[in-house]
C-alpha cells in the first residue's frame, strides 16, 4: 500500500483510484471506515490500510429535492432529486454516500435493507475533479 | 457514581427574547440589546446591570452569517458591560443551551454571583443557498457533505429509520407540524405564528385576489400532502417539517440562589443540567434515538431527583418534526417506538397529557440557531411563572425542561427548572 495518511486525504486519494479503503488498528484489531489516525477505543496509532468489498446494506436514506450548492452545480434539484443514505458495509462500519439506481420519484419505494455495491462518481474538470463514493443496488 | 451536584444553587431571575423572524438592518448586537431590555423588564424587583460579573454568549456563526467573529466582547460593548469576562460558546444549534450551562457552572463555581447569558444569531442577510452552506459547516465536511447531505437530509435519515423500525408514517411528522403551528399562533414572538388552517385561509384568499384557481384542500392533512403547498425538501421531510431561517436573540439572568430574592419572589431554580455529545450520523449505533440527548437527560434527571413524569412543561428541539418525535422518547416521555402513536392521539398538544412545545417550537416560533436554546428557556420562564398568556399550560406548571440539540444530534444540552413559590 502507498504511504498515504490515515485520514480523509488518504481516503479520497484511494477513492480516486477506485479503491474503498479503511484502516485496521494493529493493536486493537478494530477496523474503521472512514479512516482515522488513532483508534478511539485503544488510543493506539498503529494503523494499516485495508480494502473493503464495497458490499453493504442500506440503513437509512432520504431523497433530497433542495440540495447543497455542489449538488445543484452537478445538476440536481427540484426536478432531478437525488437519494443519499447510510450504508452498513459487510465489514462492519457504516458510511454515508449517494445512492444510485433507486426510484427517486417514488421515495417510499426505496427499501431499507437493500443490498448495495459501491460505485464511483467523478465530478469536476481537470485538476478540480473529485471522486465521490456512491452505492447502487446489486 | 453518585449523582453530580452543583457546587451551590443557581436561579434564573429574568429572561427575555426578541421576536424571531427576519429583521433587515439589525445586527446581532442590536437584537441582543432588544433581548436584554426585555430580560431587564422581566426582573420583578429590577437590578443594576453594573452587578453583572460575567457574560456568556451562545452564537453559532456570526462568523459566516454576518462576517463578524469574536462576538462576545462586541455584545459586552453594546450593553456597557466591559471589562467583565465575555465568552462566546459555539455548539451549533445547541450554542445557547450550552452557554446557559456554562453560565450555571460559572455561578455554581462561586466565581460569579450574577451572570448574563445570551443567545444570538443573524441568518437572513445571506441568500438561502449560502445559509444552507453555512449550516452545513456543522455536519461532517469530509464524510457527510460530499454525499449531498443537507440538515433536512440528515434528519430525514432518522425519519426513514424510525418509520422502518416502528411503522410510523409521514403523517406522524405532519401532525407534529400542525400541533406546533397551532401553539405558535398563540405566541406573539413567533416568526410563523399562524395555525395551518389560518395559513390555508390566507393562501386561498391570496389565490382569489390574484384570480388564480383557489386550492381545494379537504382539511389540514390535505394541505400537508399537497406538493404545491407543502413541497418535499428531503423526503419524508417537507417544508412544514422544517424550521425556518431566522434572526433573533435571547437573554437570561442567572444568580446565586442565596441572593435570588433580591431580584424576584418567583425565581426558577436550576435543579438539573446535562450535556452530551455523539459521533456523526453514519457512525451511530442507533438512528432512532440520539445518545447525546439520552445521556444529557439522564444527568439532568439524576441531579434534579425527578423523572419524566414530573415535567409539567417541556420545550424540545424540533428543528425538524422527526426530532420532536425522537426527543419525546429520548426524554422518557414515551417508550421507544411509542411517540408516533401518542402524537396521533393528541397527547403532545397543549391540552394533552404530555404537552410539548407550547411556544410553537422551532417550527413555528423560528430557529435562529444560536438563540434557539435561549428562546426555549424564555418559554419555560413564562410557563412556570404563569405568564404565557393564551398558550398558558393548565394545571399551574412548576417543573419545566428544555432540550436543545446541536447539529445532526452530535450535541445536546438539557436543563430542568423548578418554581418553588
Amino acid at each position: 500500500m502507498e504511504d498515504l495518511p490515515f485520514n480523509g486525504t488518504g481516503f479520497y486519494a484511494y477513492l480516486k483510484q477506485r479503491k474503498l479503503m479503511g484502516v485496521r488498528n494493529k493493536d486493537s484489531g478494530e477496523f474503521y471506515m472512514p479512516p482515522r489516525p488513532m483508534c478511539p477505543k485503544s488510543h493506539s496509532t498503529n494503523m494499516e490500510w485495508e480494502e473493503v468489498s464495497g458490499k453493504g446494506k442500506l440503513l437509512a436514506y432520504t431523497v433530497i429535492t433542495v440540495g447543497p450548492t455542489h449538488m445543484n452545480e452537478a445538476g440536481y434539484g427540484r426536478d432531478n432529486p437525488f437519494c443519499c443514505g447510510i450504508v452498513k458495509l459487510d465489514e462492519g462500519p457504516a458510511v454515508s454516500a449517494q445512492i444510485f439506481g433507486v426510484d427517486v420519484k417514488n421515495p417510499e419505494s426505496i427499501k431499507i435493507g437493500t443490498e448495495l455495491q459501491a460505485t464511483y462518481i467523478e465530478r469536476g474538470q481537470g485538476p478540480d475533479s473529485k471522486t465521490y463514493l456512491g452505492f447502487e443496488p446489486i | 457514581m453518585a449523582a453530580r451536584k452543583l457546587g451551590r444553587g443557581v436561579a434564573l431571575v429574568g429572561a427575555g427574547m426578541t421576536n424571531f423572524g427576519a429583521f433587515p438592518g439589525l445586527s446581532t448586537r442590536d437584537l441582543f440589546v432588544d433581548a436584554f431590555v426585555e430580560m431587564r423588564n422581566s426582573v420583578d424587583k429590577g437590578f443594576d446591570p453594573a452587578d453583572i460579573e460575567s457574560l456568556v454568549i451562545g452564537n453559532y456563526s456570526s462568523t459566516l452569517f454576518e462576517n463578524q467573529n469574536f462576538t462576545a466582547p462586541f455584545m459586552a460593548t453594546a450593553l456597557g458591560l466591559v471589562p467583565i469576562p465575555a465568552t462566546r460558546v459555539e455548539s451549533a444549534c445547541a450554542s445557547s443551551g450550552v452557554a446557559f450551562r456554562q453560565g450555571v457552572m460559572n455561578v455554581a463555581s462561586g466565581l460569579a454571583d450574577v451572570v448574563l447569558v445570551g443567545g444570538i444569531e443573524k441568518e437572513t442577510d445571506l441568500p438561502t443557498a449560502k445559509v444552507t452552506d453555512t449550516l452545513a459547516t456543522a455536519s461532517d465536511s469530509q464524510f457527510e457533505n460530499p454525499s449531498g447531505f443537507t440538515f433536512p437530509g440528515l434528519y430525514a435519515l432518522l425519519a426513514t429509520a424510525y418509520m422502518d423500525a416502528y411503522g410510523a408514517t409521514p403523517e406522524t411528522f405532519m401532525q407534529v407540524g400542525i400541533k406546533n403551528h397551532e401553539n405558535g399562533a398563540l405566541n406573539p414572538k413567533a416568526q410563523f405564528g399562524q395555525s395551518i388552517p389560518q395559513i390555508m385561509a390566507s393562501k386561498r384568499a391570496s389565490a382569489e385576489k390574484r384570480g388564480k384557481p383557489v386550492p381545494s384542500w379537504d382539511d389540514e392533512m390535505g394541505f400537508m400532502h399537497d406538493d404545491r403547498s407543502n413541497p418535499v425538501i428531503a423526503w419524508p421531510m417537507r417544508l412544514f417539517d422544517c424550521s425556518p431561517v431566522s434572526d433573533g436573540a435571547a437573554a437570561m439572568l442567572l444568580v446565586a440562589e442565596e441572593i435570588a430574592h433580591n431580584f424576584t419572589d418567583k425565581p426558577l431554580h436550576i435543579i438539573g443540567t446535562g450535556q452530551g455529545s455523539d459521533v456523526p450520523t453514519y457512525e451511530r449505533e442507533s438512528l432512532t434515538s440520539l445518545k447525546c440527548a439520552k445521556v444529557a437527560a439522564a444527568q439532568a434527571y439524576e441531579m434534579a431527583g425527578v423523572g419524566p413524569g414530573d415535567i409539567d412543561a417541556c420545550e424540545v428541539h424540533d428543528c425538524f418534526t422527526i426530532a420532536e418525535v425522537i426527543a419525546s422518547e429520548d426524554l422518557g416521555f414515551f417508550k421507544p417506538g411509542h411517540a408516533h402513536g401518542a402524537i396521533a392521539e393528541g397527547q403532545t398538544r397543549r391540552d394533552g397529557a404530555r404537552p410539548i412545545n407550547s411556544s410553537g417550537g422551532l417550527k413555528s416560533k423560528g430557529h435562529p440557531v444560536g438563540a434557539t436554546g435561549g428562546g426555549q428557556i424564555c418559554e419555560i420562564w413564562k410557563q412556570l411563572r404563569g405568564e404565557a398568556g393564551d398558550r398558558q399550560l393548565p394545571g399551574d406548571p412548576s417543573v419545566g425542561m428544555t432540550h436543545n440539540l446541536g447539529g445532526s444530534g452530535m450535541a445536546a444540552a438539557i436543563h430542568i427548572f423548578e418554581r418553588r413559590n
